[in-house]
């Protein structure tokens, strides 16, 4: 258990290319934190430092009080769940897991009695003696999980270890993950490009971007006060909208529309609006004329594809509604929209 | 009751087609192995009459009486220009030669593919196309240097002069660092922070995953191994280091003189000599075929 700190840690390939722009964050002892980016964004980059597999070109990384920058994989103290699962093809479940302690020299009636226990805690005693081959996807996982769990280490690193399952599986591992962590008490950061994993197991989400940090934070936060337009695209299926206004006068205006809020005051130019789909109401006396195009029926809810203003604009609805494609007016939340300076795309 | 036995069969009975297709293919593959047969076959009959008879009649098709006697000879009965040297002897020679041959080059190929692979080394690559060029440089071509170095370590008739020059091998680096490369990655990292270091991580799990590939390997290195003659014809001079391969032809020559060859002892000579090979791709059959296809590790 420990907290692990990251100061000005910058990646830099021999060939001049910058994986990781110098970074700078804290995980509390015992928190789950999730790095979310679509791909090439670093992610991997980062945490593959983190577990020491990966050089780093610049800056202090600290596990516990201990700076581990130049400190072997082995001996950092942590375990590592791979997206492929890496089992050892050759060895039964019961080796795969008990490889890292006898590796450093764990007695053997240490290391059978704690590799039960690991088995226990992932409903894997009747496996112990199968090799991974004979086992499900779900199961091979578990016993990468099993792997790191043995070890008892300060951190836990995820690398995808989800993204080789079918859905339904995922959904199943993605809560036994999260309370695995959270029984343990382990500090553990988890790399993914699945939003939605981000958000339902993260304590704080980190969301990276072309070897940026966009934004640090609870998955509220970063759902509901994106930091930028990058931000409130990636997090949230569907999607943010984002469309082009202006301020003037302390009022946003959309072309046609005005008065949809107070702007801040020292603030005149164009900026981007954003609204969350599900935080626009159909109402016949609404402000805004929205045209539907496409009706898409996702069961719980309805999702409206059209404009507002010519700008593509989606609107997210109750089952119960009825709409037809066609104009219908609508009144966006005041207090849901959020402003983007309309260059850099940082929230205003 | 009589009924119902009678029906049983009479429902479960079709006409059986005769399938010309599958005829043609077991025609085509019994004249091939017949074909191939027949050499060790003849080799078999021969062996089996007296020199006297084979040196009148050539070749011949029918079993004799002396197969046995000849056998026995040609494995127990000193021979050779010493006559200090019988089959047996030969047989041990060409299994150390073999053995030792397949295991050199599977260890050293092993080690060097794993060193090209897996390690950040300065012109790895270029290493390796240098060591893949020396295919082009067999033996023969190498021949006399390789015997002048070997002569200079004083290092003629003995095991050590035998084997070594020969264990380095570019088609055994070639394969293995094939192998490696198709090894994920992801498996040396979690191997890595389970704390096994380089030489762990070797014996642990790349050797038991290489396994299959050894196998097939070991096979056409213990084959090759088996077969050779013109290496070991130069560096043993001493005949209590002679190869099976050679002393079948030591026994003709040796009887040419003022007797009649033993063609006799050498055919059962030639099949003792086959023997091992064949016993040796039988066993290792399946592996051979795994180790050479089987990708997905």
């Amino acid at each position: 258990m420990a907290q692990v700190s990251l100061e000005g840690i910058r990646k830099v390939y021999p060939n001049g290319f910058q994986a990781v722009e110098s970074t700078s964050f804290t995980i509390q002892d015992g928190e789950f934190v999730v790095l979310v980016g679509p791909s090439g964004c670093g992610k991997s980059t980062l945490l593959r430092m983190i577990a020491g597999l990966e050089d780093i070109s610049d800056g202090t990384l600290k596990i516990g009080d201990r700076v581990v920058n130049d400190v072997d994989p082995a001996d950092r103290d942590i375990a590592m769940v791979f997206q492929n699962y890496a089992l050892y093809p050759h060895m039964t479940v019961r080796k795969n897991i008990g490889y890292g302690l006898k590796n450093r020299g764990t007695p053997a009636t240490e290391i059978s009695a704690k590799v039960e226990d690991a088995a226990k805690m992932l409903n894997l005693t009747e496996y112990l003696d199968r090799k991974p081959a004979q086992l499900s996807g779900g199961q091979r996982q578990r016993v990468a999980m099993g792997r790191a769990v043995v070890r008892d280490p300060a951190l836990f690193l995820f690398d995808e270890p989800l993204s080789n399952l079918d859905a339904k599986l995922r959904n199943q591992m993605r809560i036994e993950i999260k309370a695995l962590q959270r029984r343990l008490g382990t500090t553990a950061v988890y790399v993914t490009h699945d939003q939605v994993e981000a958000m339902t197991m993260a304590d704080r989400i980190i969301v990276l971007n072309e070897g940026r940090i966009e934004q640090i934070g609870t998955p509220y936060e970063v759902y509901h006060n994106p930091a930028s337009t990058f931000v409130a695209s990636f997090m949230g299926a569907p999607p943010m909208n984002l469309i082009e206004a202006e301020v003037a006068e302390q009022q946003v205006r959309i072309n046609g529309y005005d008065g949809l809020m107070p702007a801040p005051a020292a603030y005149v130019g164009p900026v981007t609006l954003g609204v969350r789909p599900e935080d626009v109401e159909l109402n016949n006396q609404g402000s805004v004329t929205f045209r539907v195009d496409i009706l898409e029926e996702l069961g719980a809810h309805r999702l409206l594809h059209g404009t507002i203003a010519e700008q593509p604009f989606s609107v997210l609805v109750g089952k119960d509604e009825d709409v037809q494609t066609g104009e219908t007016r609508v009144t966006l939340k005041p207090d849901a929209l959020r402003l983007f300076d309309a260059e850099t795309g940082k929230t205003l | 009751m009589a009924d119902t036995t009678l029906e049983a069969p009479a429902a479960t009975r079709r006409p059986r087609r005769i399938r010309w297709e599958t005829v043609g293919d077991h025609v085509v593959l019994i004249l091939g192995s017949l074909l191939m047969m027949l050499p060790p076959l003849i080799a078999l009959t021969t062996a089996s009459h007296d020199a006297v008879t084979i040196h009148r009649e050539g070749l011949q098709l029918t079993l004799g009486d002396d197969l046995g006697k000849n056998f026995k000879n040609a494995l127990f009965e000193k021979g050779g220009f010493t006559k200090n040297v019988n089959g047996m002897l030969m047989l041990m020679n060409s299994f150390i030669l073999g053995i030792g041959f397949a295991v050199g080059k599977i260890i050293i190929s092993m080690m060097a593919a794993y060193a090209i692979v897996y390690f950040r080394l300065r012109f790895a690559t270029l290493a390796f196309w240098i060591i893949f060029t020396t295919l082009l440089l067999p033996l023969e071509v190498r021949i006399l240097p390789s015997y002048e170095a070997i002569q200079k370590l004083g290092l003629t008739n003995t095991y050590t002069g035998l084997i070594v020059p020969l264990i380095a091998s570019a088609t055994g680096t070639f394969f293995f660092r094939q192998f490696f490369l198709s090894v994920p990655e992801e498996l040396a990292e979690a191997a890595r922070i389970d704390g096994a270091g380089p030489w762990k991580f070797f014996i642990d799990i790349l050797v038991p995953l290489s396994r299959t590939m050894i196998a097939a390997i070991f096979i056409i290195m213990f084959v090759f191994g088996w077969n050779q003659y013109l290496w070991p014809t130069l560096i043993t001079t001493d005949e209590s280091f002679f190869t099976l391969v050679r002393g079948i032809k030591q026994i003709v020559l040796t009887y040419t003189d003022a007797n009649i060859p033993e063609h006799g002892l050498a055919l059962a000579l030639a099949i003792v000599a086959m023997i091992p090979p064949v016993a040796i791709v039988i066993f290792f059959q399946n592996w051979f075929v795994k180790g050479l296809t089987e990708s997905d590790k």
